[in-house]
């Protein structure tokens, strides 16, 4: 199955890119995606630390099945608004 | 309203948006660009967000809003791209029978917008470097929910 992710603000300077498609084993989840970047980008493991997930603009989990035509996209720590 | 833009944020528009013969109050706010953080000095701001998701989570902190104060009229907007010195980067109205629960209301919109709404800023400092703005504490007290589910795993 096929489905876009997201890469947003430090994410997608480190990857060098906004989005991509992937196409996945039936079954897999968020994590088959945040083990593929792992291979390509092995720092990316410190930032799960803090870094979020969603699937189809709702926080998900690692565990969250995907389906065909989901967007998942890599949220990094959030900080709109300014410090007031 | 809630609402991600690449224009100008007018005081009348979020105004407009939540006013009616019900209220006693409407609250502002405004989030403006300041000069400098923590001392050392700001060129300008550039925001980035994911809009559908982060128009979705502003609808739901109006929820949780209307839940908490029975207030039924909120408006958030922020921009995005690069701000100057000054401009408005993001504002929140709510409009409430009186002003006790609107200010109350008002302050919870910024304090969750911060933590669930997907929208990063990025400061240019006043000598060329450029960093990513790391959240402040209020974030570590949101979920981590991609984390393994210990029920499932």
């Amino acid at each position: 199955m096929n489905v876009t992710v997201k890469y947003f603000a430090v994410c997608h300077e480190m990857l060098d890119r906004s989005e991509e498609e992937m196409d996945l084993p039936e079954g897999a989840t968020v994590k088959t995606i945040l083990q593929r970047l792992e291979e390509e980008w092995p720092e990316i493991a410190e930032f799960y630390e803090v870094m979020q997930m969603s699937v189809n603009w709702e926080y998900a989990t690692e565990n969250t099945e995907l389906s065909e035509g989901d967007e998942v996209a890599l949220i990094p720590p959030v900080t709109g608004g300014l410090d007031v | 309203m809630f609402k991600i833009t690449t224009e100008v944020i007018t005081g009348a528009e979020v105004r407009e948006a939540v006013e009616g013969p019900d209220a006693g109050a409407v609250v502002l706010f405004f989030g403006t660009v300041r000069n400098n953080t923590d001392g050392r000095a700001v060129r300008c701001l550039e925001y980035e967000a994911y809009p559908p998701m982060a128009e979705k989570k502003m609808a739901e902190i109006a929820q949780e809003i209307s839940e908490k104060w029975g207030i039924p009229r909120v408006a958030m907007v922020h921009r995005v791209g690069k701000l100057e010195i000054g401009e408005v980067s993001v504002a929140v109205a709510v409009a409430s029978p009186h002003r006790k629960d609107g200010f109350e209301a008002c302050k919870y919109a910024m304090d969750r917008l911060k933590q669930i709404v997907p929208i990063w800023k990025r400061e240019i400092w006043a000598d060329g470097e450029t960093e990513w703005v790391k959240p402040d504490a209020v974030f570590f007290d949101a979920p981590k929910p991609h984390k393994t589910d210990p029920q499932t795993d």
